[in-house]
């Protein structure tokens, strides 16, 4: 039991790995079984299992996180992002960053600055919008104008 | 103060056997240190010419993690959600970046211009992280 379950939870963590790597690229479910070797429904259920949300989801959020990302740190506009990201269409960008975000891009664009000095991987991981919330574990900034954020630097 | 340095981190693996093939074989660390003490196999690596930092590959299970917890470590190891994660630089990220992944070994970034340097990320075959950098010199 316990050796099918860790080798279950590699082949879904490849999968999940395929999607923080290739997120730009045409990915779709198929193609993510098939990294997995498990059929497409047994890959949908067992990802969810694994990782609390559908690979379908898990993607979206991941393309909406590096908009997110590209809209603070670039001058690219919003319709450019888009396709970066791996969105197919303008309509379906704004409507899914929307549904996940609570805002159009180009308000988050308006509103928001990141750090620049951490590894990208965890911006990745930690701004990843998720069901379970925003990031809270950070220290309270004593000034909340985000233009005097010194940036950080790693290394 | 009066540490001076980080000597070991260690890192859970669950075959040590295949956890050499990965670090030495295919990232190119030396073993350091390959010792049986009876009750645990002593398996530490180190990068060429740098051996006074070494990592520990331990094997999670009895007795120092009871079989449930070994389980829930293992568990939470392979779905990549046990830290672990460890931090290398490099001169030339995307030249290790290539020569990495034609060797098979599974990125889940690719490399990356950032502000402090030029990195990517790869998995053991385990689960753990590894963040590879090429850093830019610091003004």
């Amino acid at each position: 039991m316990s050796r099918a379950v860790e080798e279950s939870n590699r082949a879904m963590l490849r999968a999940r790995d395929a999607m923080d790597r290739a997120y730009a690229q045409p990915l779709d479910v198929p193609a993510l079984a098939r990294i997995a070797h498990v059929s497409e429904a047994h890959f949908i259920r067992t990802f969810r299992a694994t990782f609390g949300e559908t690979p379908h989801r898990y993607l979206q959020r991941r393309r909406v996180e590096r908009a997110m990302y590209l809209l603070v740190q670039t001058d690219q506009p919003v319709t450019e992002i888009c396709y970066a990201v791996g969105f197919a269409s303008l309509g379906t960008f704004s409507r899914t960053f929307r549904d996940i975000v609570g805002e159009s891009p180009s308000a988050y664009r308006r509103r928001k600055e990141l750090a620049a000095g951490v590894p990208s991987c965890f911006i990745k991981a930690w701004m990843r919008p998720s069901d379970a919330g925003r990031p809270t574990q950070g220290r309270p900034t004593a000034n909340a104008d985000p233009g005097a954020r010194e940036p950080i630097s790693f290394g | 103060m009066t540490m001076n340095a980080i000597s070991r981190s260690q890192i859970y693996v669950l075959d040590q056997d295949e956890a050499l093939d990965f670090y030495v074989g295919k990232l190119g660390m030396e073993v350091n240190t390959d010792a049986d003490l009876g009750f645990m196999r002593w398996l530490t690596v180190n990068l060429p010419g740098d051996p006074e930092r070494e990592i520990l590959l331990e094997k999670p299970g009895p007795p120092a993690l009871d079989p449930a917890t070994a389980e829930q470590v293992r568990e939470l190891l392979t779905k990549g959600a046990l830290g672990g994660h460890l931090f290398m630089t490099t001169d030339d990220a995307h030249k290790t970046y290539a020569e990495l992944t034609a060797k098979g070994v599974e990125a889940y970034d690719e490399p990356t211009e950032r502000p402090y340097g030029i990195d990517f990320g790869i998995r053991d075959p385990f689960g753990n992280k590894i963040r590879i950098g090429q850093m830019f010199t610091q003004a």
